[in-house]
C-alpha cells in the first residue's frame, strides 16, 4: 500500500479498503462528480489501491474544463476593453482561447485582476467608479452564493459598473445526463460533499430511483473518499439505490436554506452548453430578469466565436465516463499542463493534469 | 475555488450601506472580510466553512482544523494568498 502512510489514519484507511475488497464480488463503475475529487483520489493513488473490480471514472466537477470556449473568448474580449476592470478567480486565467488567455491579455496592458471573492469585485466597483468592473462568474453550486451576493450587494449599493459574465452549471442536471445518455457506463455516484453544504441532498432522490443508481454524498479527503467508495460498494452489492450521507459532519439534507433562497431570487435555471460534452438542459444558472442590468453579455456587445475544439481531445468522453485520460492519444505527448490541447490538462481539479502529475500511464 | 475553507470569526459588523452580515474571519492567521448572512446566528469564536468569501455552514473546531490542515498539504489555499481591495 505505497501511500497509505500519507493518509491522517492509516489504520483506519486500511479498514476501508479490506472492508471493499471483502464486499466486492463484481465489476462496478463509480464516479466522482466534482474534481477536488479526482484531485484526491489519484494523488493519493487510491484507484490503484481498490480491488481491480473497482472501476473510477471521474466525471464533469471542473468549473474551468467546462466553461464552454465561446465564454473564454466572451471573456477576453471584454477584458481587453479599455474601461473595463476584469476579474476572476486564478484558475480561469490560463486557459487558453483561439489566440490568447486572459493573462496573455494583461501581460498586453489590459486590466485583468485575480480576485479572492466576487465581493471584492464589487468593492472594486465601488472604489473605480469611472471603470467597468466585470467579474468572470463561474463554477457550480459551492460559488454560486457568493456570485448571487455580489449581484444583490450591488443592487443595494445603487452600482451601475458592475456586472457579472455568468458561466454556472449545477451539479444534479450533469448527472442525469450521464445516467441517462444509451452508452452509460457509471453504476454508482459520490456526489460533491460541498455541493451539498450548500443545496442538500434533496435533489438526488429522484435520480437515483430514475436510474436505479446509488449516490452517496462524500466528503474530499482521502479517508471521506474510501467510505464513501465503500458504502456505494456495499449499495451495489445489495441491489440497493437510494441516496446516502457520507459527510454528514458538514452536509444536511436540506442543505443552507437561505443561500438557496438567495440563489432562486437572483438567478434563473437554464439550458447550458458544458464544454466537451454539449447542451445539458436546465443545467445552469443565468441572471433573473430583474437584474439583467448586472449582465454583462448585455452590456458589451462583443463578439465571440468559439475556436473549434483539437480534434485529438477524448475530454467529453472522459468527463462521461466513459474513457480514460490515458486513452487520449495526446496524453503527456503532445498534450501537457504546460501546453493543454484540452481544459481537462488545463485545471489542476481536471482528470487529464491530474493523471499527468501523479504519473498514471495507463 | 470548488472546495470551502474553514476559518474561525474573530469580529462580526453590519455592512455600512447594506447592512448585511459581514464579519472577519482568519484563516490560520491570514484574515478575510467575509460575507456572513447566510449563517445568521454565527458568534465570534465560532467556525465557518467559507466559498469566495462567503460564508456557507458552521463547523466544530476540530473538524475545522483537520479540514484547514488537509487543505494546506493539498496545496490548495492559494486564493487566501489574493489580497483583498480597500473598504471604501
Ligand atoms: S490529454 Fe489533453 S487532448 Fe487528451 S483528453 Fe485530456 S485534455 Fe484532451
Amino acid at each position: 500500500m505505497k501511500y497509505v502512510d500519507e493518509y491522517r489514519d492509516e489504520a483506519e484507511a486500511k479498514r476501508y479498503l479490506e472492508a471493499i475488497a471483502s464486499t466486492v464480488t463484481q465489476p462496478w463503475t463509480i464516479m466522482e462528480i466534482c474534481g477536488g475529487q479526482t484531485h484526491t483520489f489519484i494523488k493519493f493513488g487510491i484507484d490503484e489501491l481498490l480491488p481491480e473490480e473497482i472501476e473510477l471514472v471521474h466525471g464533469p466537477g471542473c468549473p474551468v474544463c467546462v466553461t464552454p470556449l465561446e465564454m473564454i473568448e466572451r471573456a477576453i474580449a471584454i477584458a481587453r476593453r479599455p474601461e473595463v476592470i476584469f476579474t476572476s478567480f486564478g484558475d480561469m486565467l490560463r486557459v487558453p482561447g483561439s489566440d490568447a488567455d486572459l493573462l496573455t491579455v494583461k501581460a498586453q496592458g489590459g486590466d485583468v485582476r485575480m480576485v479572492y471573492s466576487p465581493l471584492d469585485a464589487v468593492r472594486l466597483a465601488q472604489a473605480n467608479p469611472d471603470r467597468e468592473v466585470v467579474f468572470f462568474a463561474v463554477g457550480f453550486e459551492t460559488t454560486a452564493p457568493a456570485n448571487a451576493m455580489a449581484v444583490r450587494q450591488a443592487e443595494m449599493l445603487g452600482l451601475d459598473n458592475f456586472s457579472i459574465l455568468t458561466s454556472h452549471v449545477l451539479v444534479p442536471p450533469a448527472m442525469e445526463a450521464i445516467l441517462g445518455a444509451g452508452d452509460n457506463r457509471v453504476q454508482g455516484f459520490l456526489a460533491a460533499g460541498h455541493v451539498c453544504a450548500v443545496m442538500g441532498y434533496w435533489e438526488y432522490g429522484p435520480i437515483a430511483d430514475k436510474y436505479h443508481t446509488p449516490v452517496v454524498v462524500t466528503g474530499f479527503e482521502p479517508l471521506d473518499l474510501l467510505q464513501g467508495t465503500y458504502m456505494t460498494v456495499k449499495a451495489l452489492e445489495e441491489g440497493r439505490f437510494g441516496v446516502e450521507n457520507q459527510y454528514s459532519r458538514a452536509v444536511t439534507y436540506e442543505g443552507n436554506e437561505p443561500a438557496q433562497k438567495l440563489l432562486g431570487e437572483v438567478f434563473q435555471v437554464v439550458d447550458r452548453p458544458w464544454r466537451g460534452i454539449g447542451v445539458i438542459p436546465q443545467s445552469g444558472y443565468d441572471l433573473q430578469p430583474a437584474y439583467a442590468a448586472f449582465d454583462a453579455t448585455r452590456k458589451f456587445d462583443v463578439e465571440a466565436i468559439a475556436p473549434p475544439e483539437n480534434e485529438i481531445c477524448i475530454a467529453g468522453e472522459i468527463m462521461r465516463g466513459l474513457k480514460k485520460p490515458h486513452d487520449c492519444p495526446a496524453f503527456g505527448t503532445e498534450c501537457t499542463p504546460e501546453h493543454p490541447l484540452g481544459a481537462p490538462m488545463v485545471s489542476t481539479e481536471g482528470a487529464c493534469a491530474a493523471y499527468f502529475q501523479y504519473g498514471r500511464a495507463g | 475555488m470548488c472546495l470551502g475553507v474553514p476559518g474561525q470569526v474573530t469580529k462580526i459588523w453590519e455592512h455600512e450601506q447594506t447592512g448585511l452580515l459581514m464579519g472577519k474571519v482568519s484563516f490560520s492567521g491570514i484574515g478575510k472580510d467575509v460575507c456572513l448572512s447566510c449563517v445568521p446566528d454565527v458568534e465570534i469564536g465560532d467556525y465557518v466553512v467559507v466559498h469566495v468569501g462567503f460564508a456557507i455552514s458552521k463547523v466544530d473546531e476540530d473538524e475545522a482544523k483537520q479540514v484547514f490542515e488537509y487543505l494546506e498539504a493539498m496545496d490548495e489555499l492559494a486564493e487566501l494568498e489574493i489580497a483583498q481591495p480597500e473598504s471604501p
